[in-house]
C-alpha cells in the first residue's frame, strides 16, 4: 500500500525533499557536508564511467556525423575528406537523390500511424486488462507475444502471410501461385501498409504492458473515491487515472517517436528498404556500407534523421525536467 | 521485500461489493471481445507453427492453407542442423549476458547519484542519457564505425585482432552504451520516489554513499531492475543492426542478425522459414514465460519495506 499510496502523494511532496543534500541553501550545505570527500570521490566514479562509456560511444559519433555530413569522403583515408559546405544537403532537398523525398513521406507515415492508431490501441487493452477480470493473464501474454519477438523474426513470420505464392492470404483468396496473386509486399503502392500492419502489431503489445504497468500503480484509492463520487469508468480514467499517470504517459509517447523514426530492421530483412519501403534509416546505411560508399552523403541524411527525431524529443524532455523543477 | 498484493480488509470488502454491482453482460462482452483479439493476436505465430510442422512437400501437395498430410518436425531439425544455429545462439550468449549485466549495474550506480543528490549538473547528465537513447543508430553508426577500425590494442581474451571491428566486445560495448541511457531514465524517475529519508537514515548509520547504494537503494529496486534486464535481454538478442554492420565475419553473427545471410541460403521455402523463426523466438519466449510473473508484478506494486 505504501508504495503505490507514496507514488501518486509523493510528487508534490517531493521539492521540498529534494534540497536537503542539495549544494545550495544554507541549511542544505549543513547537510550535505555529511558527505565527506571520499564518499564525493565515490559518486564522481559512480557517475563518471558510464558517463565517459555513453558519451565516448554515443555523443562523439553523433557530433563526428555532422561534421562528416559537410563533407565528401568515401570512407579512406582520414586526409581525403573534403570539406564541400552545404553541398550534401541541398543535394538531397534539390531531388538530385531520388530516394529521399519518399523516404521523409514513409517515415512520417510510419511515425503518423503509430501515434494514432498503435499507440491509443495499446492504451485501450491495457484499460482493459487492468479490469482484473478472469483470464487477464492469457490475454495479457497473447498481446504481449509479438513484442518479444525481434523484428526479423517478425519480418519473417509475415513474410509466411504475405509472400505471393506460399503465403497465407493468397492462399485464401485462391489466388496464390496464379497471375493474379497479390505481391503484399513487393507491390510499392501497398507494402508500406503491410509492414506497418506488421509492426504496429508488434508495438500495440508493447505500448499496453508498459501502461498495464502504470495503471497497476495507481492507487486503487483514487478510483474507488471517483467511483463513490459517481465518476463513470470512462470519467475516471481520463479526469484521474490519466493525469497521475504523468510519467507513464511520457515514457510511452518518448517510446512511439523513436521506435517509430529508427525503423529499419523490418524493411531491411524484407526487401532492404527498396521499392516503396525507403526509409532514412536505410539510406544511411546504403550510402556507408553499399557499393559506392558515400560517407559525407550518408551523414547527412542521419543528421536529417536527428534534427526530425530529436525536435519531439526535446519537447517531452524539457516538459518533464521543467515539471521536476516546480 | 515485501510485494504487498493484498489490500486491507476494508478495501477488498469494496471491491469485492462493486464487483457484484458491476452488470454481467458488460462482462460477457468484454470476455468475448479479450478472446477474439487474442486470436487473432496469436494468428501469425500460431500459422507459422502449423506451417513449420508440416514437410514442404505435403504443403506443394496439398496446398499451405489445408488439413491433413503427415506432420513432423523435419523442418526444426533441417534448419538447426543445416543453418548451423547453435553457432549462432553461442555468438549471441556471450554478447547479451555482459552487456544486460554491465548496463543495469552501470545505469543504476548514475540513476542513483542523480536522484538520489542535488547536484548542479543533474539535469543535463539526465538529458544527455536520456537523449542519447533516443538517436537513431544510423546517427552513430559512421563514424563508430571509423572508430572502432582505428582503436588498436586491446589485448588477446577481449579482442582477437587488437580492434573493436569484427568482435564481441565491441558489439558490447555499443549496446552498454546504448542502453545505459533508458535503464537510467527509468531507474532514476523510479528512486524518485523511493522516500529520500531512506538516505538519511543511512547517513546516520554511518553508512558512506556505496553502501547506501548497494545496500539501501539497489535491494528497493529489484522491481525495475527485474523488468529492465528482461526487457533488455529481449532487446539485444534482437538486435538486427550492430552487428550487421560492425562484424564482418559470418560465423561471429549473433542469432538475428545472422537470420539475414541465412534467409536466401537455408531458409528457401515458407516451411523452413517458420521453423527457423519459432527456434530463433524461442529463448526469448522462454524468458518471457519464466520471468513474467517478477516482471509484470514487479512493474506493478513496488516493494514496501517494514
Amino acid at each position: 500500500m505504501t508504495a503505490s499510496a507514496n507514488r501518486g502523494l509523493g510528487e508534490p511532496a517531493a521539492p521540498s525533499g529534494r534540497r536537503r543534500f542539495g549544494f545550495s541553501r544554507g541549511a542544505a550545505r549543513r547537510r550535505f557536508s555529511l558527505l565527506t570527500r571520499r564518499d564525493k570521490l565515490v559518486l564522481g566514479l559512480m557517475v563518471g564511467i558510464p558517463t565517459f562509456i555513453h558519451v565516448f560511444f554515443i555523443w562523439l559519433p553523433t557530433i563526428a556525423s555532422g561534421v562528416l555530413s559537410f563533407t565528401s569522403w568515401n570512407g579512406i583515408g582520414l586526409d581525403k575528406i573534403r570539406f564541400i559546405g552545404l553541398k550534401n544537403y541541398t543535394d538531397l532537398f534539390t531531388g538530385v537523390y531520388p530516394p529521399f523525398w519518399p523516404a521523409i513521406q514513409h517515415n512520417l507515415i510510419w511515425l503518423a500511424v503509430f501515434t494514432f492508431v498503435a499507440t491509443p490501441i495499446g492504451i485501450f487493452f491495457a484499460v482493459l486488462l487492468d479490469k482484473e477480470i478472469r483470464g487477464t493473464r492469457i490475454y495479457q501474454s497473447a498481446l504481449y507475444l509479438p513484442v518479444v519477438l525481434s523484428l526479423a523474426i517478425v519480418g519473417f513470420i509475415w513474410q509466411l502471410i504475405y509472400s505471393p505464392d506460399q503465403g497465407l492470404i493468397n492462399s485464401l483468396l485462391g489466388t496464390a501461385k496464379t497471375p493474379d496473386a497479390t505481391d503484399w509486399l513487393g507491390d510499392r503502392s501497398i507494402n508500406l501498409w503491410m509492414i506497418l500492419i506488421a509492426a504496429g502489431w508488434r508495438h500495440v503489445g508493447y505500448i499496453m504492458v508498459l501502461y498495464l504497468a502504470g495503471l497497476k500503480s495507481v492507487d486503487p484509492n483514487l478510483k474507488e473515491a471517483a467511483a463513490i463520487d459517481g465518476a463513470t469508468e470512462t470519467q475516471t480514467f481520463f479526469r484521474v487515472v490519466f493525469p497521475v499517470l504523468r510519467p507513464i504517459n511520457l515514457v510511452v509517447i518518448v517510446i512511439t517517436v523513436i521506435e517509430s523514426l529508427r525503423a529499419f530492421d523490418l524493411v531491411f530483412i524484407t526487401n532492404r528498404g527498396l521499392n516503396g519501403l525507403e526509409l532514412l534509416s536505410v539510406l544511411v546505411t546504403n550510402n556507408i556500407i553499399g557499393e559506392a560508399s558515400r560517407i559525407g552523403f550518408g551523414s547527412a541524411i542521419a543528421m536529417i534523421l536527428l534534427v526530425v527525431s530529436v525536435g519531439p524529443i526535446i519537447y517531452y524532455l524539457t516538459r518533464s525536467l521543467r515539471a521536476e523543477q516546480a | 521485500m515485501t510485494v504487498t498484493t493484498a489490500e486491507p480488509p476494508a478495501a477488498l470488502a469494496t471491491a469485492v461489493a462493486l464487483r457484484h454491482r458491476r452488470t454481467p453482460p458488460q462482462r460477457v462482452v468484454l470476455q468475448g471481445f479479450l478472446i477474439l483479439t487474442s486470436l487473432v493476436w496469436m494468428a501469425p505465430i500460431l500459422w507459422a507453427v502449423y506451417t513449420s510442422l508440416r514437410p514442404y512437400a505435403e504443403t506443394a501437395r496439398l496446398g499451405y492453407v489445408s488439413i491433413g498430410g503427415i506432420y513432423n518436425l523435419d523442418n526444426f531439425v533441417n534448419s538447426w542442423n543445416g543453418a548451423e544455429l547453435p553457432k549462432y545462439f553461442l555468438n549471441t550468449l556471450i554478447i547479451v549476458v555482459p552487456a544486460v549485466i554491465l548496463t543495469l549495474f552501470l545505469a543504476s550506480m548514475v540513476a542513483f547519484a542523480v536522484s538520489r543528490y542535488s547536484w548542479r549538473l543533474n539535469l543535463l547528465l539526465l538529458m544527455v542519457f536520456t537523449a542519447g537513447n533516443l538517436l537513431p543508430q544510423q546517427v552513430v553508426i559512421t563514424p563508430l564505425y571509423r572508430i572502432y577500425l582505428l582503436v588498436l590494442g586491446i589485448p588477446e581474451p577481449l579482442s582477437d585482432n587488437g580492434r573493436l571491428y569484427d568482435q564481441y566486445l565491441g558489439i558490447m560495448i555499443i549496446h552498454i552504451a546504448f542502453q545505459l541511457g533508458f535503464c537510467t531514465f527509468v531507474l532514476s524517475n523510479y528512486m524518485k520516489t523511493i522516500p529520500r529519508e531512506l538516505n538519511e537514515a543511512a547517513v546516520v548509520d554511518g553508512a558512506g554513499v556505496f553502501r547506501t547504494y548497494r545496500e539501501i537503494i539497489l535491494p528497493l529496486c529489484r522491481p525495475p531492475l527485474a523488468a529492465l534486464a528482461t526487457l533488455q535481454f529481449t532487446w539485444i538478442y534482437n538486435d538486427f543492426f550492430w552487428a550487421l554492420i560492425l562484424m564482418r565475419t559470418g560465423d561471429k553473427l549473433p542469432i538475428t542478425s545472422a537470420l539475414n545471410n541465412l534467409k536466401g541460403q537455408f531458409f528457401v521455402d515458407n516451411n523452413l522459414i517458420a521453423a527457423g523463426s519459432i527456434l530463433v523466438a524461442l529463448p526469448t519466449l522462454i524468458v518471457f514465460f519464466v520471468l513474467q510473473k517478477q516482471f509484470i508484478r514487479g512493474l506493478t506494486l513496488g516493494s514496501t519495506k517494514g
